[in-house]
């Protein structure tokens, strides 16, 4: 029983779903939008197993002074100090997003540049592999490469400069064989997704259950 | 004759069927209102295919007006116990246009429309329409072609499923990233490094967080079974506890439940960038020899990636995200393009009955290859044949044919 009691709730809820999404009458037509909001709630209190997970390795890396044990006490500082913010936006200033509350502070001095910083360092890691990438070491690297270069010279003012056909061969390239690669990538993307859904659906696949 | 053959025998008429039903759903409804010559009119009607929370109103004035010529309309609502309500003004509306639909009403109400049109040569002239209520409909007409191919491909899946299941031998070709797999564990195993498994940004939601958590037991169960550490960062609680079960049980299924440590499996933050800063730390930190990015990835993707190849871990992507595929592609030693995220677990497995649904999926796949080509033909004719024009045999028909696969709300890529 404790096997196929979830396995029989995937499969009703499952096809449940299935059929509400070609019923547009009530209470039907909106039981995707409901079905989004109870996982939030769910998720929600799944947040508190997620910070227990998240605080209790760093409470033992302290209590036993391992090696790093001073990051550990830096996150939980970090943590503790955002939660005294939210909660001061939220009970003084009556919204976690008013402006002038301290998790605002938090958020767009804090938050928002180191966000900033790890995004950035996107350009790097974009050229290091783009480095590898591109070596012309067999045909298809090379027709990598050419394309590569090409899509580039067409996208900046200087490709335009050099030869003004440059953005059209860049055009045709993103427009043609770029988008047909991708749209075949797309459809069995979407018959996959669709295979291993109903593959949940019918108990075939249990990733949730073992 | 073989189960095979019978099959192929069923496929064809399957698909007819579901052409002329699509076809036949899809024709153009012949009882539309034409404008009587010299007339104007106001009528309302219950919008199809929806909740019951509008009404189409359509009108005729003069059609040798300008475009941006506009008409008053007013809503006259009769609540349900019969009081009606002063009119509201909906706004100018072109008169030209001649359709406009009213949302957000409700069943139990009565609603009247009023065209307002004023003009320098006739003056002031109101059109009034019949009361109607809006009707929530029982099923979307729009979507009929959809539910056909669900039912399609169902069938299909479970048909290979019964043949798979009856002894039939199912040919699945190899795919390098999972034959790489224990290949990847077991060198991990012999630097003495553990393996990582990050299942990306997605939820519990998203199918390829779904794939991820069915691949991960068989990683774990290998990693278990050569006593080397397998280590999940995740970036959503309810992954977080989801992945903790599936390798708590992968340990004891590999007979080790002894090894496993719940923090094995640790939260970090559902920001992005937090996720994939932590991440980093930790690969620099503890250096996997074994890297398997198999989820929903975004942005984080390539910043993942390049840290794995920069300790020198071998690496194993797998996304259903296009846009990510050439990062992964570019930074990892195999990368699992698109659907073969989703094929897996069962290629992992090798249960007939998980491989016989990736035939099935291949059956699909092998029908829309047929109706890409008859499109690209079709539509090719008809741009060839009509000139640009949309009128003649060809440009309708083909016409016709793309409005089969139309979806209510579809385009995207």
């Amino acid at each position: 029983m404790k096997r196929e009691i979830p396995i029989l709730i995937t499969l009703i809820t499952g096809i449940f779903m299935v059929v509400t999404f070609f019923i547009p009458h009530w209470p039907f037509g909106d039981m995707e939008q409901r079905a989004l909001i109870w996982f939030s709630i769910v998720s929600g209190f799944a947040m508190v197993l997620g910070i227990d997970s998240l605080l209790a390795p760093h409470f033992k890396n302290i209590i036993r002074r391992r090696a790093g044990w001073f990051h550990s006490a830096l996150l939980i500082f970090g943590f503790t100090a955002t939660l005294i913010a939210g909660l001061q936006s939220g009970l003084v200033r009556h919204s976690i997003l008013a402006g002038d509350g301290w998790f605002m502070w938090v958020y767009l001095y804090i938050i928002v540049p180191l966000q900033g910083t790890m995004f950035s360092l996107l350009a790097f890691f974009i050229a290091s592999a783009a480095y590898r990438a591109f070596r012309a070491r067999t045909i298809v690297a090379t027709l990598l490469l050419v394309s590569a270069v090409l899509v580039m010279l067409g996208r900046v003012p200087i490709g335009e400069a050099l030869w003004s056909r440059f953005p059209d061969i860049q055009g045709w390239i993103m427009a043609i064989p770029q988008t047909a690669a991708r749209r075949g990538i797309m459809i069995g993307i979407y018959l996959g997704a669709a295979a291993t859904a109903l593959r949940i659906i019918l108990g075939i696949e249990k990733p949730y259950l073992n | 004759m073989s189960s095979n053959q019978r099959m192929k025998k069923r496929i064809p008429p399957v698909v007819c069927a579901w052409l002329i039903l699509c076809a036949g759903l899809l024709l153009p409804d012949s009882r539309a209102d034409a404008p009587p010559d010299g007339e104007w009119w106001i009528k309302v009607a219950d919008t199809p295919n929806d909740d019951g929370r509008s009404l189409t109103i359509t009108w005729w004035t003069d059609p040798a007006w300008p475009a941006d010529f506009t008409g008053t309309l007013l809503r006259h609502v009769t609540g349900s116990e019969g009081q009606a309500k002063p009119a509201e003004e909906i706004g100018p509306v072109p008169l030209v246009e001649g359709v406009f639909v009213d949302e957000s009403l409700s069943t139990s109400r009565i609603y009247k429309y009023e065209l307002i049109v004023q003009t320098p040569e006739s003056g002031v002239r109101t059109l009034l329409s019949e009361p109607l209520s809006p009707k929530a409909q029982w099923f979307n007409r729009e979507k009929i072609n959809i539910l056909l191919s669900v039912v399609i491909f169902t069938a299909a899946i479970v048909l290979f499923i019964n043949l798979a299941k009856s002894g039939q031998r199912l040919y699945i070709r190899k795919i390098a990233g999972l034959e790489a797999v224990e290949d990847a564990v077991g060198r991990a195993t012999e630097l003495g490094r553990p393996v990582f498994h990050i299942p990306g940004i997605g939820t519990i939601g998203d199918v390829a967080t779904l794939a991820s958590l069915s691949i991960m037991r068989r990683v774990a169960k290998k990693a278990a079974e050569y006593a080397t550490p397998f280590k999940v960062p995740c970036c959503e609680p309810l992954v977080m506890t989801t992945a903790q079960e599936v390798v708590k049980v992968a340990y004891a299924e590999a007979g080790r439940p002894d090894l496993f440590r719940p923090d094995y499996v640790r939260f970090l933050t559902n920001d992005q960038f937090g996720y994939a800063a932590g991440v980093d730390g930790m690969m620099m930190r503890e250096r996997p020899g074994a890297i398997l990015l198999l989820g929903w990835f975004m942005a984080e993707s390539l910043i993942l990636a390049e840290t794995g190849n920069h300790i020198g871990a071998i690496q194993i992507a797998g996304t259903d995200q296009a846009s990510q595929l050439p990062f992964f592609v570019a930074a990892c030693d195999y990368t699992l393009i698109g659907e073969e995220l989703y094929a897996a677990s069962s290629y992992l497995d090798r249960e007939p009955v998980l491989l016989g649904s990736i035939r099935g999926q291949d059956l699909i796949k092998a029908i829309f290859m047929v109706i890409i080509l008859v499109g690209v033909l079709l539509n090719t004719i008809g741009s060839v044949s009509g000139r640009g024009s949309e009128e003649g045999r060809w440009p309708v028909t083909a016409k016709w044919f793309n409005d089969l696969f139309h979806s209510p709300g579809g385009g995207g890529e």
